[in-house]
């Protein structure tokens, strides 16, 4: 029942692919390098992808003979190895020396394929992005943080951590993982000054069991087992002849997985009397179904800052949450999110001032099995 | 030979006993006795045979036991390393064991709770054969009574969390006798009070509504007006919490519950620094419980045996777990009158409580008096406010939560800073203090403080070993920045290194018994 | 009045005033008064709290302590036959010497590298609790048996995901009595009559009572009245059947004669560890166990903690750790109602281990014996004496039975109180919890009494019932 390695396989095969071009734009302020490489490169930045790759690798060496490293040829991954003895492949070329966002994504299908044990990547959100569309969400994952924005937890602190970590996988020594969240926000509006973040999907991530846990009380339960237990709550409490607004994020998805229902991650889905009404709707449409019936929300709020909505959940709009009402929305999410929030209050960014004032104050968040919170909202 | 230099407070050259002592099973040597059993005189086997015989076959036992087969000495010898391989508070300088008031146990205590004329009393005695010890309960409840302002106490919960389950059966049995216990099925609770504060109560099926602080760290009231209601059937809370923040609006707290018809429950586990200063009753609560096994010293034992000592006021009495120890003015009885009624809790324990442990409180507080306890209280304030002072002096740590203020018992320190200059966690420091032979704890899970790292260091340590506990933390901190692996890879001068705990949450690997190991490891 | 500190006292290096000047100066308070500042001054106390002054001296203390003690009379000055959940057995001077180690005695919350000592000395005593009732997995001990039992059921509960639990009507009173508080409003307890020939569950009774909502059957084996549940396997079976578990209390110092639970189907076992070196303490010896097999649903449903061994980065080093720390319940995530863990018996865990290392298999073996044969004596006996039946039930029993007073005439108290004038202590007065059995008393007889001993209990009644 808890998520194990391959079979312990001995031998672990890792996937290795740099964005070499990830972090330029940040420092001609560019906020970000997406379809803007060449610009970068043209107001002077230097790519440093590879050096951040480079100190992940000197972390994982003297394990040599524990690993089989697939890669890319080039800047991709080849030239971050010359130098180590690791027993590298390549299995992915780049058309072009001026590598794109494809380029990692067809890398990450094919390392996928591979059936790979870990896949480390080096870059920021949007290449965790290209990764996660050509990996798939089961794939085990370690970001390398390089790019300019870095909101994505699939990311390590550093790269030496990123290469601690690993080091702990290769040799066996975690065997956990769980589902991180790929986060990116819209680069265009981003430059504009407008940070509108999206929840792309998840990327499986190990998890280095913690040493020196202070065993004296009972730990909190592993992150799905929470979510599993706030679903059930939820779906015990759920009322018959009303639609129920499920949405984005992992925790909101384990109530359609327990009521066996196909769900969208990243998107809003409707049910009712517990059947799925339709997945993935926009604003119109959720406001369609729900003009003359009664209709109940249920939210998570974004990992890290805390955003209830507005962010990435565009689609429960201002008016939604209107006609909806104020005491019709359930909030949930596991403690270890709201622990993340270091105290700060949960935050809102409907688009109108009237509803964001309609809803802060005190909520009641379902944090698992008869158990709640009472946390503090601002707009 | 030359003058040796012992200026430096940090103990470099420390090692812990290391024995390297081989699992008991495999000491086992064939034939080998650890004791003689006491036979059935000849006279007795000439009358009914061997014993055994009569058992019905299928329920005798058919296997030789597994057990190790070793002379005394060997086991004796065995126990005793691991004993020396154990760090308890008799040989170290425990500030660190935050929220758990691990303080000196008085030798003394310990040696009268191991005489005959205590050890050697079973439960079931007659009363006229037990006053001794019926009286030390009596008075150690009239004692505790005036330490809390509570109208009655009970021996019988063994530990703080079972004092919480208590408490948490006392508020059932309270709605149940008005037909209230479904309609008030909520527990409010503090994310800084003990975890048990909420598991306990969540056994005997109640929902917990949890506040989290404001920006100063007291419980955020505006969040407690929204939580409290028609349905709150309690308020289980410690104070101070474990960040050592003392609730200074308790008594609004208190208040708004029983405007709302509900019961105040205080968590006492962190009493050690009120002794005398302040108590339950004062502060608007109808029950509290104490650690006896932590502030009145009984010791801890590796966890327990102990006394989760609960109190009530008048009102919550008759549900009290029976029997009560009265005094008539001649002899000490067992009262089960008081509680005889169907809304009674009943039983919560066997027998009467742990009686040695009540016991060795007893004799601590003798050995204080009123005055001693609140010099008690008063010393473990100041040294946990000097050790504060001189830790926030550091760069690296922090305190969340009223700065520049006093904290009452403990403080949860946080050492993000240290981290994230030097990738050094506080479970990497925690090790490394092992090096030099003194711990510390974390937090409880999740760490709402970042990093955290929780220091009590109770009235037990002299002002030398503050500042040695003090000096060792610098020593860490500077070698996270000199020479982080070394603090990473710590311990180096403990029992054992490096724990690969890989296996312990993986079902095919993990041994909770020698069997389970020799089956999975082959 | 004011208040006053205690200032120089033995256990409070910084109650030295001058030591105590220093350090409020160094955070900026010029006296003691000053501390507790978030404290309102409506709630602080203005006097000293109104109990005795400090006793002069350790030796006062010890005096004074010893002058009330002394006011009880043992079981070593008297001869005791009570048993009933605690039991007088032999406790080798090893045992106090292991857990009379400050070491052992003062350890709390350290880590397994500080406190290796502590945790390989519980790993060892969950693997020889294990090879005693033939389970996996032992866990760290619970507070008694009567909290092993509770949280037996509650488990079992949740593995199955039922809400209701068979248990035997001739159980502790007291015992169901905590049960029931522990397990509602969660759990029903439904108890189940008993055969009244032998005193064992009645199989009818069971079979009418048991549906495809039940959970777990609990029984016990010795039962509490001490006689052998024969019938272990065929509850087992019918338990199985409808989807329940077979949880087992026992006595683990009949372990070494009487056939371990998992052979007559027992899927959790639970118990107490006070006969395994621990004295009786006035109750305070007493100390919880539960075990089951290394399967991951079972694992997962301990709210205890589980010390697992592993290896260290050093080859050939033992190290250990929590297994499965973050446990969680996944069977059943709806019911999962969290039960706690804390400050238990862990002591008398380690005490435990010694024992077991100490008797060995042949100890183990002797001991049941020994129990056996003296308890059966003592039941002859009983038997000689007119209108006395020495055991009320016919079955088999281990070391406790019930002796049969109603034909004399004479109340268990009023035989209790005659015994207790010639020093000893009878055994346990039935007559209350059990009225249907009239006046019976559970009579407990171990290895540490001799055959004199039996006999003198002898003579007494006779003297007294005559």
């Amino acid at each position: 029942m808890l998520k194990k390695n391959k079979d312990y396989r001995v031998m672990k095969k890792i996937g290795l692919i740099i964005n070499p071009i990830a972090g330029m734009g940040g420092s001609v302020g560019l906020k970000g390098t997406d379809g803007l490489a060449h610009e970068a490169l043209r107001l002077g930045s230097i790519p440093k992808a590879l050096d951040k790759a480079k100190v992940f690798i000197e972390k994982i060496s003297g394990l040599e003979n524990l690993v089989e490293i697939v890669t890319c040829s080039g800047d991709m991954g080849e030239n971050a190895l010359k130098k180590y003895n690791f027993n590298a492949r390549i299995i992915y070329f780049p058309r072009s020396e001026n590598t794109t966002s494809s380029d990692t994504v067809e890398a990450a299908r094919i390392m996928k394929n591979e059936d790979v044990d870990l896949l480390v990547f080096t870059g920021g959100d949007g290449t965790a992005k290209n990764i996660y569309e050509g990996a798939g969400e089961s794939t085990t994952a370690i970001g390398i943080p390089a790019g300019v924005k870095i909101h994505s937890s699939v990311f390590a602190k550093t790269p030496g951590r990123a290469g601690e970590l690993a080091k702990l996988f290769i040799e066996g020594k975690t065997t956990l993982t769980k589902e991180a969240e790929v986060l990116d926000i819209d680069e265009c509006e981003y430059r504009k000054g407008n940070v509108n973040t999206r929840l792309f999907g998840y990327l499986t991530v190990p998890v280095e069991r913690k040493f020196m846990q202070n065993k004296k009380a009972p730990s909190l339960k592993s992150e799905k087992s929470q979510q599993y237990e706030i679903a059930n709550e939820v779906i015990r409490d759920m009322l018959e002849d009303e639609y129920y607004i499920i949405g984005p994020g992992s925790t909101t998805r384990a109530i359609m997985e327990i009521l066996g229902l196909k769900n969208t991650l990243i998107g809003v889905d409707l049910i009712y009397n517990k059947k799925l009404i339709e997945n993935d709707l926009s604003e119109n449409q959720i406001l369609k179904y729900i003009s003359s019936s009664p209709a109940k929300i249920i939210i998570t709020p974004t990992g890290g800052q805390g955003y209830l909505l507005g962010r990435g959940n565009q689609q429960i709009s201002d008016k939604v949450v209107k006609t909806v009402g104020k005491d019709n929305i359930i909030i949930i999410a596991t403690k270890d999110k709201i622990a993340n929030l270091k105290g700060e209050p949960l935050l809102l960014d409907t688009g109108s001032n009237e509803t964001d004032e309609m809803l802060k104050g005190y909520a009641k968040i379902i944090t698992g099995f008869r158990e709640t919170v009472i946390y503090k909202i601002n707009s | 030979m030359k003058k040796i230099d012992r200026s430096c407070k940090v103990r470099k050259n420390f090692h812990q006993a290391k024995w390297d002592e081989a699992i008991i099973f495999e000491l086992s040597q064939k034939g080998e006795r650890g004791i003689l059993v006491p036979k059935a005189e000849t006279k007795i086997s000439e009358k009914v045979g061997d014993g055994i015989s009569k058992l019905p076959k299928n329920m005798k036992r058919k296997t030789v036991l597994n057990l190790p087969e070793m002379s005394q000495n060997r086991v004796l010898r065995h126990y005793t390393r691991l004993s020396q391989e154990t760090l308890g508070a008799d040989v170290n300088v425990e500030i660190g064991q935050g929220t758990c008031t691990v303080k000196y146990s008085p030798k003394i205590n310990d040696q009268l709770s191991r005489i005959p004329k205590m050890a050697e009393l079973h439960p079931l005695q007659d009363e006229s054969t037990v006053q001794g010890i019926l009286q030390i309960m009596y008075e150690t409840d009239l004692y505790l009574r005036e330490v809390s302002g509570m109208d009655r106490i009970t021996f019988q919960p063994g530990g703080g969390s079972q004092g919480v389950f208590t408490m948490a059966s006392l508020v059932y049995a309270y709605y149940k006798e008005k037909g209230e216990e479904n309609q008030r099925n909520e527990i409010i609770t503090t994310i800084y009070s003990h975890p048990s504060d909420a598991a306990a109560p969540h056994v005997k099926g109640y929902k917990i509504v949890y506040i989290h602080p404001d920006e100063n760290g007291y419980p955020d009231f505006e969040a407690f007006k929204a939580a409290v209601s028609d349905k709150t059937a309690a308020f289980f809370v410690a104070n101070p919490e474990d960040t050592g923040v003392y609730n200074k609006n308790i008594l609004k707290f208190t208040k708004l519950v029983h405007e709302h018809g509900g019961l105040c429950g205080y968590d006492q586990a962190n009493a050690n620094g009120l002794l005398g200063v302040t108590r339950a009753k004062e502060a608007g609560f109808d029950m509290c419980f104490f650690n006896l096994h932590k502030t009145f010293s009984t010791p801890h034992g590796c966890g327990g045996p102990a006394v989760g000592a609960t109190g009530v006021l008048k009102h919550i009495e008759k549900y009290l777990p029976a029997p009560l120890v009265d005094y008539d003015g001649e002899k000490y009885y067992l009262n089960y009158e008081i509680t005889n009624n169907p809304y009674s809790v009943g039983k919560i324990r066997s027998f009467n409580g742990v009686a040695q442990v009540v016991l060795k409180a007893y004799a601590w507080i003798r050995s204080l008096g009123p005055e001693g306890l609140y010099q008690v209280a008063k010393t473990a304030v100041l040294n946990n406010n000097y050790l504060f002072k001189k830790l926030m002096e550091l760069p690296y740590v922090d305190a969340p939560y009223i700065k520049g203020k006093q904290r009452v018992e403990q403080v949860r320190y946080t050492l993000e800073k240290l981290y994230n200059e030097t990738g050094v966690s506080t479970a990497d420091v925690q090790r490394r203090m092992m090096d030099f032979g003194m711990h510390y704890w974390q937090s409880h899970h999740p760490y709402y403080i970042p990093e955290p790292m929780t220091l009590e260091p109770t009235e037990t340590p002299s002002k030398a070993d503050l500042d040695e506990y003090i000096e060792t933390l610098k020593f860490i901190f500077n070698e996270a920045y000199t020479n982080p692996e070394i603090v990473k890879t710590a311990p180096h001068q403990s029992v054992c290194h490096y724990i690969d705990e890989s296996g312990m949450d993986d079902p095919e690997k993990w041994a909770v018994t020698w069997r389970s190991y020799q089956k999975k490891f082959k | 009045m004011t208040i006053r500190g205690f200032k120089n006292h033995p256990y409070i290096p910084n109650s030295v005033p001058e030591i105590e000047d220093e350090m409020l100066k160094e955070i900026g308070l010029n006296s003691i008064e000053e501390l507790h500042e978030d404290v309102p001054d409506e709630i602080k106390l203005k006097e000293n709290l109104n109990f005795p002054e400090a006793l002069g001296s350790e030796y006062e203390l010890k005096r004074h302590i010893e002058g009330i003690l002394n006011k009880n009379k043992n079981c070593l000055e008297n001869l005791n036959f009570l048993g009933a959940g605690c039991w007088q057995h032999y406790v080798p001077a090893i045992c106090d010497e292991i857990n009379g180690r400050g070491e052992f005695l003062t350890a709390y919350g350290g880590e397994p590298y500080n406190d290796f000592g502590r945790f390989q000395a519980l790993f060892e005593y969950q693997s020889l609790v294990a090879e005693l009732v033939d389970m996996e997995v032992v866990n760290v001990p619970t507070m008694d048996w009567t909290q092993a039992a509770a949280t037996a059921i509650s488990m079992a509960s949740r593995v199955v995901g039922k809400k209701q639990v068979l248990v035997p009507r001739l159980m502790d009173r007291e015992k169901l009595m905590a049960i029931k508080n522990y397990c509602e409003p969660v759990l029903e307890i439904v108890e189940v009559d008993y055969d009244k020939k032998t005193g064992c569950m009645c199989m009818d009774d069971l079979k009418k009572k048991i549906s495809d909502k039940t959970a777990a059957v609990y029984f016990e084996n010795p039962s509490y009245l001490g006689f052998i549940e024969v019938n272990g396997h065929k509850i087992s079976d019918i338990a199985h059947e409808l989807g329940a578990l077979s949880v087992v209390g026992v006595d683990p110092i009949s372990l070494g004669v009487i056939a371990p639970p998992p052979s007559y189907g027992a899927n959790i076992v639970c118990g107490d560890l006070q006969p395994l070196g621990v004295h009786m303490n006035y109750g305070g010896g007493q100390s919880g166990f539960m075990a089951t097999m290394d399967e991951e649903k079972y694992v997962m449903e301990f709210p205890s903690r589980l010390f697992g061994i592993a290896s260290t980065n050093v080859e050939g080093e033992y190290g250990f750790g929590d297994v499965a720390y973050d446990r969680t319940s996944f069977g059943n995530y709806r019911e999962n109602g969290k039960e706690y863990v804390g400050t238990q018996s862990a002591l008398w865990g380690i005490t435990a281990g010694v024992y077991l290392a100490t008797m060995g298999p042949k100890g183990m073996e002797e001991v049941g014996q020994t129990i056996m044969q003296k308890s059966q004596y003592a039941v002859r006996r009983l038997n000689e004496l007119d209108n006395i039946n020495g055991s009320y039930f016919d079955s088999v029993f281990f070391k406790e039975f019930v002796v049969d007073f109603s034909k004399t005439g004479k109340s268990v108290k009023e035989v209790n109180k005659a015994l207790l004038e010639k020093g000893i202590f009878g055994g346990k007065d039935l007559s209350e919890d059990f009225p249907e059995l009239g006046q019976c008393a559970l009579y407990c007889v171990t290895e540490v009494h001799t055959k004199t001993d039996i006999d003198k209990l002898i003579t007494a009644l006779e003297e007294i019932v005559l």
